[in-house]
């Protein structure tokens, strides 16, 4: 009983990432009809905003301690960042700490330029073009993001660590009633579900009530009628791409402390967000997220040692397995509409 | 029967050295057709320079190690050719480098990406040989391509010297007569990690590993099972994740229901990095099981990887090659010549490449010869000191080096981003011995073939 | 010739051509000098480039005729080439069974893949190939490592003993064509420069214009047209009161053993399998190649892969010590310069050079390479006949 509950926490938290991704994907899908191979790599350029920031604050001017000595015997350098000069050793040092948080505010406003131009600059040549040109261009760009970060900040993982006060991890088992330690949750992961939430809903609401996102649901269903109307449908298409890198960023941002970022990790992830969108059926916003947590959960259970013991390499194939089954079963996904990318 | 020879830089240097311009010269290579001016085997080195050939991987999750071990090759070559500070070869206990290249020869490298990937590794090690002529291949950071490029050099009649490789399959079950190993292995590495943690977390212990789901797992969790077993330990389970996992919460979060006491991960590189700091997230270190405080156990260390995971190593018990802090002559001497070129202190990976290239040279000039079995001989029962890890065999029955192993700990203060572990153990290398025919090294099957020196 | 029309002959005649000569055509610098480096006629990659050739061609038939995207191509020479080495290893060393064992298992697993697949269609068949394609990678990786020998893959072994082939005691058994090794090679020097005639690459070339002549034909075929008809609009085909499904079933089993021919032939040239060659960045590199060269042509898919394992194998040999050396004869700041700039683009950033020219290549030539030939032939086809014209002119008043 208890592993369960802990595996649907899990799950939620996995499926959390997936729905992110995948949601960005399918705004990018539904609105502007282009397959998007490098929306991995806005995922990741989220998730090095963090990692940028963090090296911003701790820009530091070198003194030598001559007590100690570094590798070669030399006197060592010890760097002391500004922050401590400027807000002291302790207030400094928090703000470092935080840099992950901080860095949310900061992505933004490089998500938004990111989309921005990646829509006018690139994108927006491909809207006519066969979806196999869409896949090569964006794959190329995805190829040439991730090595330009490589080139920056090597290819090994980059602790980014949550802020000391929400390293521990929170007792659910004791509220629910059992032994303390059965059911613990880190509380970075919570925050993470959370954000989810918050961003998801916002996306929801944003289409749903405002007539900005009346008009592009519009012209999600019917792009040429409501260009006829005399909306200028492109410019709202190319602030939804922006919103949609910025959601991919954010979750970047947002993930650093559960996985150190490295420069592929938004390959790791490309081929499974695809699945996780096309499981919940093309265009469809709330499939996309559906399938996330579905998928999140079903993988948390596929890999729990009594389950892997009964159907071994269970946990190798879960997802894609899921994903026949489903595809099998329902034509379009869960809640695909007909028609989308069918041809 | 006909045998390849590929030998185009050789054979067109002597053209040209012989003035043969202009001339169409059609050979058959059949061997004996050479036996005049050639010694028989693959890519003789002809002229006045050899060509090694580094396969390290550049692109792909283990490109910052590949690139380190690009640096200790670069250093090498530059010592063997007599540059620099010489490095490691004065304390190396065999005198015969002399800094005018191997054998007189002027060394010279030629550079490839394996990309962690066994094919890729294959293709980059065939153009080396087929292509620039190498007489020898030396690389890679898995034991995967490893395997894979062993059995390539064993056709074409090339020496294999491997790089980072921790498998048992290695020099186990895969050994084959023209591969050596420096590297240290999954037997040595639960040989030598068993005795630390009894002592320092008792005899009465359970044990939870997660492994990853390939060969090199395997092997290491069989090691650190017979070894903590052999202890006292129990093995409460032994869960495998796939090797494409990155978040593996649903893998740790099962161990607090358990009755363990301590997580074995049985993970290296990126997925040892995602392991540690979900398993730290969870708050299994502050947990308390058995009346014990719980406990974590990284079988393999890698400094670089390390660094990945941050503060989560401190006081986390784990195994490596050789770290540059070690005190001994041939250590310091490597760490001030690695650290003076490029401005940080080398890795094990580094460390491990280096010591290869040096003793292949080494073994050349020992032997008088670049024929792979000559130096195949040479190298077999060669025991030598002074290359950091004390003394060393380099044993003829598996072609495995037999050195002390480190136990080291996740440093409580680091100093610096490169001081990171802090040495426990220097265990013996009497305590890391294994017969050749080790079940865990693929038993009585296991053979290395004979030496092939190609054409 | 060959019940080929006289275009699609003259275009066989030219690859057939190439191929033949390729030791000559890809090496064409003197050894000794600076630009060896770009020398791409060694054996290997030669192979690689006709086996990939293969790869690609099969593909196409598939992508290019029928517009179904599988996601999952490399799953078929992965099962290829395992079932080519187990033949290798318990049978015979002959390439030729474990050619076509590999070509029947691919067969087979692309009739079982398909057969499942094909109900669906456009992006939701990509996802349910890439889904069995991923599913055989994660398992040859782990589970199946018995079989599949996981991690580090299958070679043959001093202890592998093929019932029909003797292999002395101790030695390893090579893969032969009734006692023709694939690596043995015919060298010929002329002035500078190092010819390999190779007979494994011959082997695997003569595979290839065999597919590529049997591509033509399915192109041409009254089948090849209701593939295309397929793609251009499945409803109207039905409507009609065809049922398209056998004819993408076909498609998609004639693409799979294709791939299995070529998963066979890469064991034959290089007797080593590994689980990676299925993993999903493996089903997208054939697709990229198909795209990069022009997805439907007939020869385009053949020079997308020949330009992405040119990469791959040339670019990413460069390092820096190299640019020092070609560069040697600037002045040392310059060659300083010169090398910092490029330096990011070759050796370990050869991925950067590979993702730049996807790029470029579909901005500017959205046909893929062959359209650039085409542009090419154009111009100069414009220039021919502009200068005959000029000469006519020239000649006109001398009269």
């Amino acid at each position: 009983m208890e592993a369960l509950i802990l595996q649907v926490l899990n799950g939620l938290d996995k499926g959390s990432a997936y729905a992110l991704i995948a949601l960005g994907l399918t705004l990018i899908f539904g609105t502007l009809g282009v397959v998007n191979f490098a929306h991995g790599a806005l995922f990741m350029i989220g998730a090095f905003c963090a990692v940028t920031l963090q090296r911003l604050l701790s820009l530091s001017r070198e003194i030598v301690d001559e007590t100690k000595t570094d590798f070669l015997g030399n006197p060592l350098k010890v760097d002391i960042p500004y922050l401590y000069d400027w807000f002291g050793a302790d207030a400094g040092q928090s703000i470092i700490n935080w840099s992950v948080p901080l860095a949310i505010l900061f992505s933004i406003p490089i998500m938004v330029i990111v989309g921005f131009a990646m829509e006018r600059g690139l994108i927006k040549h491909f809207y006519k073009r066969p979806h196999a040109d869409q896949i090569l261009v964006t794959f190329g760009l995805a190829i040439v993001l991730q090595e330009i970060i490589k080139y920056f900040y090597g290819a090994n993982p980059i602790p980014t660590p949550a802020p000391p006060a929400f390293t521990g991890s929170f007792d659910f088992g004791v509220l629910l009633g059992f032994d303390p330690f059965q059911i613990v949750y880190p509380y970075w992961r919570l925050i993470y579900f959370s954000f989810a939430m918050i961003i998801i809903a916002g996306v929801f609401a944003f289409l749903q009530f405002t007539t900005f996102g009346m008009v592009v649901r519009a012209g999600m269903a019917d792009r040429e009628t409501v260009g006829m109307l005399g909306i200028n449908i492109d410019k709202r298409f190319t602030i939804m791409f922006a919103i949609a890198a910025c959601v991919a960023g954010l979750a970047g941002v947002m993930y650093t402390p559960i996985n150190s970022p490295n420069y592929h990790m938004g390959m790791d992830f490309l081929v499974l967000s695809f699945v996780v969108v096309v499981v919940g059926g093309m265009g469809s916003l709330p499939g996309a997220v559906l399938a996330g947590f579905l998928l999140g959960i079903l993988e948390s259970f596929a890999s729990m040692a009594q389950v892997i013991a009964i159907i071994p390499g269970i946990n190798q194939i879960i997802i894609y397995l899921v994903a026949i089954i489903v595809l099998l079963t329902r034509p379009r996904g869960l809640m695909g509409r007909k028609g989308v990318m069918e041809e | 029967m006909s045998k390849s020879n590929i030998t185009r830089r050789g054979v067109i240097k002597t053209g040209a050295a012989a003035g043969v311009a202009g001339l169409a010269t059609p050979t058959i290579f059949d061997g004996s057709a050479w036996a005049g001016s050639h010694t028989g085997f693959t890519n003789a080195p002809q002229g006045g320079t050899v060509t090694l050939g580094f396969n390290v991987p550049q692109t792909g999750p283990y490109a910052d190690e590949g690139a380190d071990e690009l640096r200790a090759y670069e250093l090498a070559v530059e010592h063997l050719n007599g540059g620099g500070d010489g490095g490691m070869i004065p304390t190396f206990s065999s005198k015969t480098l002399e800094g005018n290249g191997i054998l007189g020869k002027k060394v010279e490298f030629v550079t490839g990406d394996t990309q962690t990937k066994s094919d890729a590794a294959r293709a980059s090690a065939k153009s080396m040989i087929e292509k620039d002529g190498a007489i020898m291949i030396t690389g890679g950071s898995s034991s995967g391509v490893a395997v894979a490029v062993q059995a390539l050099c064993q056709e074409a009649g090339i020496i294999f010297m491997a790089g980072l490789t921790h498998s048992n399959d290695t020099t186990g079950k895969d050994r084959k007569a023209n591969g050596f190993r420096h590297f240290f292995n999954s037997y040595m590495s639960g040989a030598a990690l068993a005795p630390v943690l009894a002592n320092a977390y008792g005899k009465d212990r359970k044990a939870y590993h997660l492994t990853a789901d390939y060969n090199w797992g395997y092997t290491t969790e069989e090691a650190v099972v017979q070894a903590t077993e052999g202890m006292g330990w129990e093995t409460v389970n032994a869960v495998k994740t796939p090797l494409t996992q990155t978040d593996f919460s649903s893998y740790i979060a099962p161990v607090l229901q358990t009755d363990a006491d301590v997580l074995v991960l049985n993970h290296y590189g990126g997925n040892m990095i995602n392991s540690l700091t979900s398993a730290v997230q969870f708050g299994l270190r502050d947990k308390v099981a058995n009346g014990k405080n719980f406990e974590i156990v990284v079988p393999l260390y890698s400094r670089l990887m390390a660094r990945g995971a941050g503060a989560n190593v401190k006081g986390i018990f784990g195994s490596t090659n050789w770290h540059w802090s070690l005190p001994d002559a041939g250590s310091q001497a490597f760490t001030k010549s690695f650290g003076t070129k490029y401005g940080f202190p080398p890795s094990q990976a580094a460390h491990t490449v280096y010591c290869q290239t040096l003793l292949y040279a080494d073994a050349v000039n020992r032997a008088g010869s670049f024929n792979p079995c000559a130096v195949a001989e040479a190298l077999e029962d060669f025991e030598f000191d002074g290359l950091g890890n004390g003394k060393t065999l380099y044993r003829g029955a598996d072609h495995q080096c037999f050195k002390d192993v480190l136990v080291v700990k996740g440093k409580e203060n680091p100093t610096s981003e490169f001081d990171l572990l802090e040495i426990v153990e220097v265990t013996p290398v009497s305590q890391v011995t294994y017969a050749p025919d080790h079940p865990q090294m693929g038993g009585a099957e296991a053979t290395l073939g004979s030496c092939n020196p190609g054409a | 010739m060959l019940g080929l029309n006289k275009k699609d002959a003259g275009l066989f005649t030219i690859v057939i051509v190439l191929t033949m000569l390729a030791p000559f055509i890809l090496n064409p610098f003197p050894e000794n000098s600076e630009l060896a480096q770009f020398n791409a006629g060694y054996p290997d990659l030669m192979q690689r480039f006709v086996i990939f050739g293969i790869f690609a061609i099969g593909f196409n038939i598939l992508f290019g005729l029928t517009g179904y995207l599988s996601f999952g191509h490399a799953a078929f020479l992965g099962v290829g080439s395992y079932a080519a080495i187990w033949m290798m290893k318990l049978l015979t060393l002959n390439v030729i069974p474990a050619i076509i064992m590999g070509i029947i298992f691919a067969g087979l697993c692309g009739g079982g893949v398909g057969f499942v697949a094909r109900s669906r269609s456009g992006i939701y068949f990509s996802i349910l190939t890439l889904a069995f394609a991923q599913m055989s990678y994660a398992l040859a990786y782990s589970v199946l490592t018995p079989i599949t020998g996981g991690e580090t893959g299958l070679q043959i072994k001093a202890t592998d003993s093929p019932l029909m082939s003797s292999v002395p005691e101790g030695e390893i058994g090579r893969a032969n064509l009734f006692g023709l090794e694939m690596g043995s090679s015919y060298e010929l020097s002329v002035g500078g420069w190092l010819f390999t005639f190779n007979a494994g690459y011959y082997i695997a070339a003569v595979c290839m214009l065999i597919a590529f002549y049997l591509s033509i034909r399915l192109f041409r075929s009254p089948f090849g047209m209701m593939l295309r008809a397929v793609k251009s609009n499945q409803q109207r085909m039905n409507y009609t009161g065809l049922n398209s499904k056998p004819y993408t079933l076909a498609a998609f089993v004639i693409s799979g053993m294709y791939a299995g021919l070529a998963g066979g032939l890469m064991v034959a040239m290089d007797t080593q399998v590994g689980p990676e060659r299925m993993f999903w960045t493996a089903s997208g590199e054939v697709v990229l190649m198909a795209i990069l060269g022009g997805v439907g042509t007939l020869i385009g898919p053949v020079l997308g892969a020949g330009m992405i394992k040119y990469m791959e194998n040339i670019i990413s040999k460069i390092n820096d010590n190299i640019l020092h050396q070609w560069f040697a004869f600037m002045p040392d700041g310059i060659e300083d310069f010169m090398v910092f700039i490029i330096h990011p683009f070759i050796g370990k950033g050869w991925h950067l050079t590979l993702g730049i020219v996807f790029m470029l290549v579909v901005i500017f030539l959205p046909g893929g390479l062959v359209e650039g030939g085409q542009r090419i032939g154009r111009l100069f086809g414009r220039k021919k006949r502009a200068e005959a014209e000029a000469e006519s002119t020239a000649k006109t008043p001398a009269e």
